[in-house]
């Protein structure tokens, strides 16, 4: 029997769709496996990116493909294969649960002991809850708040559409597209992120946080953040959850850039608990971030505060370029490693202008059979005279299995500069912990008191709430290492 | 019944027997002090007690208010009352003195069903002991025994004694390290805290700290086990003839 014209027609139509299929077929929920440049551009048309921004990716892109995965870390992982991940997924393809009986019981008690509400926690477990009345109000007044004050405070997918000169601008600028493999790859394809603008003379009145944008709902792969204070401007920001995350992709490289103009101040604080695999580290998330700042302006300052209790691998350096004459830049970070976590943090101090300082206190916590190491470059250049540095990393080792490594680079170019480095590596003693179960505390109790005891100059530099959740995150974290 | 029980007890350090058949009974409103030459296993002793790693019994049996010890481990003895003031306390960098107090109390109030105190509610007991103890407030915010003087850590030692309120307290050479009048007032501290409830067990070398804590017995302890026992005149006996004396006549 002869085909009639209909069915030929329609064998032509479906043919076709097949070449061409994910670039017609914008309605696909997720690209398909892999990197090319035709995911890229796919991102970008479902972003409905103007085209600039489209062209700065694919540049990003280009020079990804010329470079090499970074092995010089202590850390050991398998290679990464690009051409099997999901560069773009929508929000809302997160599999949904019916109830929280359906969690791991395992992340419930880590919730409960954080003192998470119910209602928080189906949130962060992905139960499908009707929670949009409570978030739109609350965001809806927050806002608002902002407004008020000519903050801008908004995914930078919006603040693409809505401030394009400040993003074009600024982009790029403290992070080049080449910087490293892994900006690169995230300049190329990522996905979502805040865009914070604080303009002259305003010091932002609340903390910013994560938690108030509206489209986190999905944990962001390859986050892309852009915070900009203009002169005499004041902002902390809040990154992180101390709930663990869990997340299907397993790679998380993000980038973060921030710039402070004249007597401005930006305050970056992160408590990270990605979720770190499990006791044999399988299956735990890779967190290869890179954050940096630049002091442009005379008298800026910018502080990195984190602390880092999850993930499987934990890769970053939060730095400061100090360019502005008498700018400030400071680091407080505290990182532990427990079971078969690793870690290779730290930060670098770029002095280039005229009696800059920088304050670096790390404090990094092993057990189990984990490997924390702490990575620092302090550079001074011949231009920035009279210039100061203080570096303590301290190092507290719980079992006999674990290790902390120290690996400190200082590149003085000017004797007018002072540079100080301070290291110590302890244990915690049987007589401190005795000590403690003398006077009726468990040995989760002491630990948790002694730990946090030595992490006390870092915790005091997180907002109050943060340092809350944060300290008992980091007792949490460390349960059963002891005894 | 009596507070404290100690039935026989041996105990071995590195293979070296060190306690060989230490029995005390010990009743509620009195006060036991146990002198020893160096060597005697007085620290041993109050290892044991408080349940140390390392510090078990090989035979033997040690009860609280009936019930065994032996079995719990060295936060659940400090938690049903039995309380250690250290020699030499340890430093806890970082960790300060109110939080610290705070939690060693709320553990024990918790055990006994008790409420709980919150921070202020806490803060303001704190404060009413420690200045009985001359201990300033400034020093609570400091960090545990962290640069303390001598005579300051054995004041925040009686300090956590009087708010932790035990069945049972073992005072390790507490008057090592101290002058005159930090033995005044450390004195003064343990006495307040004197009841018809609790027991006090004061292990020293000198006869010095029993004109101030002036005990109901005095046990003579020498290479690990009593050798004599009598009232406080025997302290004094020690004061006089030294303890080569009273071991050759024993």
């Amino acid at each position: 029997m002869v085909a009639t014209q209909e069915t030929i027609d329609k064998v032509k139509e479906v043919s076709q769709s097949y070449k061409y299929g994910f670039v017609t077929n914008l309605e696909a929920e997720k690209a398909p496996l892999g990197l090319n440049e035709d995911i890229v551009k796919f991102i970008s048309k479902k972003k409905k990116e103007p085209n600039w921004l489209l062209e700065w990716r694919l540049k990003a892109y280009k020079k990804w493909l010329t470079m090499k995965q970074p092995k010089w870390a202590m850390v050991d992982f398998p290679e990464i294969n690009f051409q099997d991940i999901y560069f773009y997924s929508a929000p809302k393809t997160k599999p949904k649960l019916n109830s929280l009986d359906e969690v791991d019981p395992e992340l419930l008690k880590t919730y409960e002991k954080l003192g998470i509400p119910i209602k928080e926690q189906e949130m962060l477990a992905g139960v499908a809850v009707d929670y949009v009345f409570d978030s739109v109000s609350v965001a809806t007044t927050f806002r608002e708040k902002l407004e008020k004050e000519g903050i801008i405070f908004c995914p930078i997918s919006e603040a693409v559409h809505y401030y394009p000169e400040l993003v074009k601008k600024y982009i790029g600028s403290v992070i080049p597209v080449g910087d490293n493999y892994y900006a690169a790859l995230n300049s190329a394809v990522f996905t979502d992120g805040s865009f914070v603008y604080i303009p002259k003379g305003v010091r932002c009145p609340m903390e910013l946080s994560t938690y108030f944008r509206i489209n986190e709902q999905n944990s962001g792969q390859f986050e892309r953040t852009l915070i900009i204070a203009e002169d005499d401007s004041y902002v902390s920001y809040l990154e992180g959850c101390t709930a663990p995350q869990r997340d299907e992709n397993q790679l998380h490289a993000a980038v973060v850039e921030l710039i402070a103009m004249d007597n401005a101040e930006i305050k970056y604080s992160t408590v990270q608990n990605w979720y770190p695999g499990d006791k044999d580290g399988k299956g735990g998330i890779y967190n290869f971030v890179t954050k940096r700042g630049n002091c442009l302006g005379k008298r800026s300052k910018i502080s990195w505060t984190q602390v880092e209790t999850g993930s499987a691998i934990t890769w970053k350096y939060p730095s400061c370029v100090l360019r502005g004459d008498e700018s400030v830049g400071e680091f407080y970070s505290v990182a532990v490693a427990n079971n078969a976590q690793q870690a290779d943090t730290g930060t670098k101090m770029i002095h280039i202008g005229k009696n800059t300082k920088s304050t670096i206190i790390s404090k990094g916590i092993s057990a189990g059979k984990a490997q924390n190491t702490y990575r620092g470059q302090v550079q001074i250049q011949k231009s920035a005279s009279g210039s100061r540095n203080f570096t303590q990393c301290d190092s507290l080792l719980i079992g006999d299995k674990c290790g902390a490594h120290t690996v400190p680079y200082i590149n003085q170019f000017t004797p007018s500069a002072r540079v100080e480095h301070e290291a110590t590596t302890s244990k915690i003693s049987e007589d401190q912990l005795f000590y403690c179960l003398q006077r009726g505390l468990d040995t989760e109790q002491a630990t948790s008191l002694i730990v946090n005891g030595f992490c006390k100059e870092v915790m005091k530099e997180l907002p109050m709430e943060f340092a809350v959740e944060a300290q008992k995150l980091i007792g949490i974290s460390l349960e059963g290492s002891v005894g | 019944m009596s507070l404290l029980e100690i039935k026989n007890a041996h105990l071995k350090l590195d293979n070296k027997e060190i306690l060989k058949g230490v029995s005390l009974s010990v009743n509620k409103g009195e006060v036991h002090a146990i002198m020893g030459p160096n060597g005697s296993g007085k620290s041993t002793l109050s290892y044991m007690l408080a349940g140390r790693e390392g510090y078990e019994l090989e035979t033997g049996e040690i009860l609280l208010e009936g019930n065994p010890l032996n079995e719990m481990s060295a936060d659940e003895r400090a938690r049903s009352g039995l309380f250690l003031a250290f020699q030499y306390p340890v430093e806890l960098p970082g960790v300060g003195g109110m939080s610290f107090l705070r939690e060693a109390v709320n553990s024990r109030r918790k055990f006994l069903g008790e409420e709980e105190f919150d921070h202020l509610g806490f803060v303001k007991e704190a404060r009413k002991e420690a200045s009985k103890m001359f201990v300033k407030d400034e020093m609570l915010k400091r960090a545990v025994n962290v640069g303390f003087s001598g005579g300051e850590k054995k004041r925040f030692e009686i300090l956590q004694m009087a708010m932790l309120k035990p069945k049972v307290s073992i005072l390790d050479e507490t008057d090592s390290g101290l002058d005159v009048d930090a033995l005044k007032i450390v004195s003064e501290g343990v006495n307040a805290q004197r009841n018809k409830e609790n027991a006090i067990v004061v292990i020293t070398h000198y006869q010095r700290l029993l004109d101030y804590i002036v005990p109901d017995f005095v046990h003579i302890l020498s290479d690990g086990a009593i050798i004599k026992s009598g009232g406080p005149e025997l302290a004094l006996e020690v004061e006089k003839n030294g303890y080569a004396g009273l071991i050759n006549a024993a």
